[in-house]
C-alpha cells in the first residue's frame, strides 16, 4: 500500500563470530518487549545463559522532536516535551517553561514556584512508582505493581483537577499556570499525602526484606562512581553509586532552596540500591509536597502567574474589553513577541536524571535550535558494555532498574 | 553558587591557551567560548584533567547548523565541574565540505552516543569514534535531517490535501 | 453474565447457529497483544490496573507472543524504523486476528507529521477499530475494545476465507 517498507536491518553486531563450531548464539532482545519498557533492541551474543557482548539499537520511536521544535512557537513546544518522559510529563513541561523564562529574564512569584514544586514532585512520585512496580514485575512479583498503579490513579486525578489531562499533561504556561489550583486540587493533594504513605510502607514491607527479591537484585549490575561519571550518568542510577549529584540541590530552580529535604545516596550501585533509593526519593518527595502546601498557605492567595503581559496571555474578559489586552493576546498567539537573541541551557532534575534544554534563539517566533539533553538516552549507552558477563535474567532486571523511557530515549 | 568563578576559569584558559580560543561570552551566566577543531582535544582534556578546574562531567555534545556562515556546522560541548559546580560551553565550527572533528570518546565514555546522534542529525564525522553509524534514524537514510535544508514533513505523503493546510 | 443469542430452547438443549456461539465465546476471551510503544502504553497499563480493570472483559492474559494472541493492540507512535517489525508481528499472528489502533499516533500519525513517523498504521496493516485520543482515556480504550467485541461477536465464520478479505490482505501485500 505504501512504499515505506525497506529492508532496514539494525546496526550489525560488531562481534563477528564466523566459527561454525563456536558455542555462542545470537539472541535478539526486542524491540517488541513485553509492554513495559519500550521499544529498543539489544542483539546479544550469548554463551549459554551468559552475555558475551551486545549491541543496542534504538530509534524505533524516533519522532524528530528537535526538528519539530524548530517549526513551532514556544508555547506549542510544551506538548512536545510532554511526550518525552511520558511517565512524568509535568517535570518536562516545567523544565521547558523555566528555560524560556530564563531566556526572557522573567522571574516567578513564590507561590507559582511552590505550585510548580508540588506538580513536579507528584510526577516524580508517579515516575518512581512505575519504575519500582515494573522492577517488581520483572522479578515475578506482580501484586506490588497493582497496588502502586492504584496510587498512580490518585495522582492522575490531581493532575486532572489542575489541567484536565491525566498523562500528557501540558501543565502550565511560560509565566505560570493557566488557572489556579482549585480547592478540590488542594483537597485531593492532602488526601493523597494521607493515603499514600501506608501503601508505600506496605510496598516496602513486601519487597525490601524479601529474601527472593534481595537474592535477585543484590549485587546485580553494580557500578562504580568513576565508571558512572565517565558515562555521564545522572539521576537515581548515579546517586545509587554514591555520587550525590542532584540538580535540585546543585543549581536550585523554582525555589527548591527553600525546601528542607535530603538526597538519598547509595553505596554499591546495584539494582537493590537503586530500588531502595527510588523508594527513599518518594518519601522525600512527600516531604517536599507537605512543605510546599504549608508554604502556599503563607503566600498571598490567588497568584498563579507572573505579571508579564507580553508573554502571558491576558484573561479573556480583558481581551474582549480592553485594547491592550487584545493586542497582547494577538501578538502572543501569532508569535510576534520579541524574544532576545541568545542561547540558554537550563537543567532540571527529571525522573531519570538531569534533563537539560539547550535553546538557541535568533529572535523569531520559533527557536532556531532546541536540543533536549535526555537522561535516558545518555544513561542507556552504557548498557551494552555493562551487560558483558551478566546472566540474561540479571541483565533484564538491570535494564528495568535504569528506568529507560523509550520516548525520552529517541525523542 | 560555584566555588570558582567564570573569570577564574577564563584566566586559567587564557594563561594556557592564549590565542587558541575566541568569542568569549557569558550568556545567562554560562561561560561560552569558541575554538577550532585542531585545539579542541587539548582544551577538553585540559578542562577535564586540571586539578583546579576538573570539568570531569560531560553534560552534552550536540550540533548546530548555520547555513549562512562560512563554517556552517557547529559542535557544541557542555561541560560541568561537579566539584566546583561550574558549567562551561565550548563551540567548534567546521565547514560542511569537510565536517571532521576528533572524537571525545577518548576522554569520556559518555561521548559515544552523543556523537553518534550528532553525526546522525548533522553529518559531522568524529574521527576515531569506535562505531560512527546512525543511531536514531533508519540505517539507510542518506540525508542529515537536522540540517536546515531538510524538510520536516515527509514529502512523499499523498493523502494530505493542500486546502486544509492553507497551501 | 452475557445475554444468550437468539435460538430455540427446550428442556436440556439450546439450538442456535454456530456463528453466534463461537462469536459469543470469542468475544469474551480475546487475548490481546499489547504492542505498546509510547505514552498510550502507559494509559494501557492504567487500564490493566485494578482501577479500570481490563481483564474483566476476558483479556486476563495479555500475550506477548503473536502466535497466541487474537487482538493486536497498537498503542503509541509507530516510526518508520518500527514499521517492518509491526508488519512482521502482524503476519505472525494466526487467524482470526483483529487490530485496534489506540491513540492518535497509531491511527494517523498524531501530532508528529514528520519524516520519521508512519502516518497511521493502516498504511501497512488492516485495522479494525481506531481509538482517538492523545492518550485516550482508559474508558475510551475500553470502549474501543467493546467495539472490537461487537465485531467479533457478529463476524461470520467464513470471513477469513472470503475473497473480500483476501483482497484486503493483498492490498497490504500480506499473503
Amino acid at each position: 500500500m505504501s512504499n515505506i517498507i525497506t529492508n532496514t536491518t539494525p546496526n550489525a553486531p560488531n562481534f563477528y563470530d564466523n566459527d561454525p563450531q563456536s558455542e555462542l548464539f545470537t539472541l535478539n532482545l526486542g524491540p517488541t518487549h513485553p509492554a513495559t519498557h519500550g521499544v529498543f533492541q539489544n542483539v546479544l551474543q550469548m554463551d549459554g545463559e551468559r552475555i558475551v557482548s551486545g549491541v543496542s539499537t534504538i530509534g524505533y520511536i524516533h519522532r524528530a522532536f528537535e526538528k519539530i521544535a524548530e517549526h513551532r512557537p514556544f508555547y506549542q513546544i510544551t506538548t512536545l516535551t510532554d511526550r518525552m518522559n511520558y511517565c512524568s510529563s509535568p517535570i518536562n513541561n516545567m523544565g521547558w517553561h523555566m528555560t524560556v523564562e530564563k531566556m526572557l529574564g522573567i522571574t516567578m512569584p513564590k507561590r507559582v514556584d511552590y505550585m510548580r514544586v508540588i506538580v513536579m514532585e507528584l510526577s516524580r512520585i508517579s515516575d518512581h512508582l512505575i519504575c519500582n512496580g515494573i522492577l517488581g514485575v520483572d522479578t515475578g512479583a506482580f501484586s506490588g505493581f497493582l497496588y502502586l498503579m492504584e496510587e498512580r490513579e490518585h495522582i492522575y486525578e490531581i493532575f486532572e483537577e489542575i489541567c484536565g489531562a491525566r498523562l500528557t499533561t501540558n501543565i502550565g504556561r511560560v509565566g505560570g499556570f493557566e488557572r489556579d489550583f482549585n480547592a478540590i486540587a488542594f483537597a485531593k493533594t492532602r488526601q493523597f499525602l494521607k493515603k499514600f504513605p501506608p501503601i508505600l510502607k506496605e510496598f516496602e514491607t513486601l519487597f525490601n526484606r524479601n529474601r527472593i527479591f534481595i537474592d535477585r537484585t543484590s549485587g546485580v549490575g553494580a557500578v562504580t562512581p568513576e565508571v558512572a561519571l565517565g558515562y555521564s550518568w545522572s539521576g537515581p542510577i548515579l546517586r545509587a553509586t554514591g555520587v550525590d549529584y542532584d540538580v535540585r540541590v546543585n543549581e536550585p530552580y523554582s525555589s527548591y532552596q527553600d525546601f528542607d529535604f535530603e538526597i538519598p545516596v547509595g553505596t554499591k550501585g546495584d539494582v537493590y540500591d537503586r530500588f531502595i533509593l527510588r523508594n527513599e526519593e518518594m518519601w522525600q518527595s512527600l516531604r517536599i509536597i507537605e512543605q510546599a502546601l504549608e508554604k502556599i498557605e503563607k503566600e498571598p492567595k490567588g497568584i498563579f502567574h507572573t505579571e508579564v503581559p507580553e508573554v502571558y496571555l491576558p484573561p479573556k474578559e480583558d481581551v474582549y474589553n480592553k485594547m491592550e489586552a487584545l493586542i497582547y493576546h494577538f501578538k502572543i498567539v501569532m508569535g510576534e513577541v520579541e524574544t532576545p537573541v541568545g542561547e540558554v541551557y537550563h537543567a532540571v532534575e527529571g525522573g531519570n536524571g538531569e534533563l537539560g534544554f539547550y535553546l538557541v534563539n535568533e529572535g523569531g517566533r520559533t527557536p532556531y535550535r532546541l536540543h533536549f539533553r535526555r537522561p535516558s538516552f545518555i544513561n542507556y549507552q552504557a548498557y551494552a558494555d555493562l551487560s558483558k558477563g551478566m546472566l540474561l535474567s540479571d541483565a533484564i532486571i538491570n535494564m528495568s532498574s535504569w528506568n529507560v523511557i523509550a520516548g525520552e530515549l529517541d525523542a | 553558587m560555584g566555588k570558582i568563578t567564570n573569570q577564574q576559569v577564563l584566566a586559567q584558559l587564557t594563561s594556557n591557551f592564549e590565542g587558541n580560543f575566541s568569542n568569549v561570552s557569558e550568556p545567562y551566566g554560562l561561560l561560552t567560548f569558541e575554538t577550532s577543531r585542531e585545539d579542541i582535544m587539548q582544551i577538553l582534556s585540559y578542562l577535564k584533567n586540571d586539578k583546579n578546574l576538573s570539568f570531569g562531567y560531560l553534560t552534552d555534545i550536540t550540533g548546530i547548523h548555520y547555513p549562512e556562515q562560512e563554517n556552517a556546522l557547529g559542535v557544541i560541548y557542555h561541560l560541568h565541574s561537579l566539584v566546583n559546580n561550574v558549567r562551561v560551553r565550548v563551540k567548534v565550527f567546521i565547514p560542511v565540505a569537510n565536517p571532521t572533528i576528533p572524537t571525545a570518546t577518548t576522554l569520556w565514555n559518555g561521548a559515544n552516543w552523543m556523537e553518534r546522534e550528532t553525526f546522525d542529525f548533522f553529518g559531522i564525522l568524529f574521527e576515531g569514534h569506535p562505531n560512527l553509524v546512525r543511531i536514531l534514524n533508519v540505517d539507510d537514510m542518506e540525508a542529515f535531517p537536522m540540517r536546515k535544508e531538510f524538510p520536516l514533513e515527509d514529502p512523499n505523503r499523498v493523502d494530505k490535501e493542500d486546502r486544509f493546510f492553507g497551501r | 453474565m452475557v445475554n444468550a443469542p437468539a435460538g430455540v430452547e427446550g428442556s436440556g438443549f439450546f439450538a442456535t447457529s454456530l456463528d453466534k456461539v463461537i462469536g459469543l465465546a470469542r468475544s469474551h476471551s480475546l487475548w490481546p497483544l499489547p504492542f505498546a510503544t509510547s505514552c498510550c502504553g502507559i494509559e494501557f497499563m492504567a487500564t490493566m490496573g485494578s482501577h479500570y480493570d481490563f481483564s474483566r472483559f476476558g483479556s486476563e492474559r495479555p500475550s506477548f507472543s503473536p502466535r497466541q494472541a487474537d487482538l493486536l493492540m497498537v498503542m503509541g507512535t509507530i516510526a518508520k524504523k518500527m514499521a517492518p517489525v509491526l508488519r512482521q508481528v502482524y503476519i505472525q499472528m494466526a487467524e482470526p486476528r483483529w487490530v485496534i489502533a489506540v491513540g492518535a499516533c497509531a491511527s494517523s500519525g498524531g501530532i508528529f507529521d514528520t519524516y520519521s513517523v508512519l502516518q497511521g498504521i493502516d498504511e501497512i496493516i488492516p485495522v479494525d477499530v481506531y481509538v482517538p485520543g492523545c492518550p485516550p482515556r482508559p474508558e475510551a480504550i475500553i470502549n474501543g475494545f467493546n467495539n472490537i467485541q461487537e465485531l467479533v461477536r457478529n463476524e461470520s465464520l467464513r470471513r477469513r476465507e472470503s475473497p473480500e478479505y483476501k483482497a484486503l490482505l493483498n492490498k497490504y501485500g500480506i499473503q
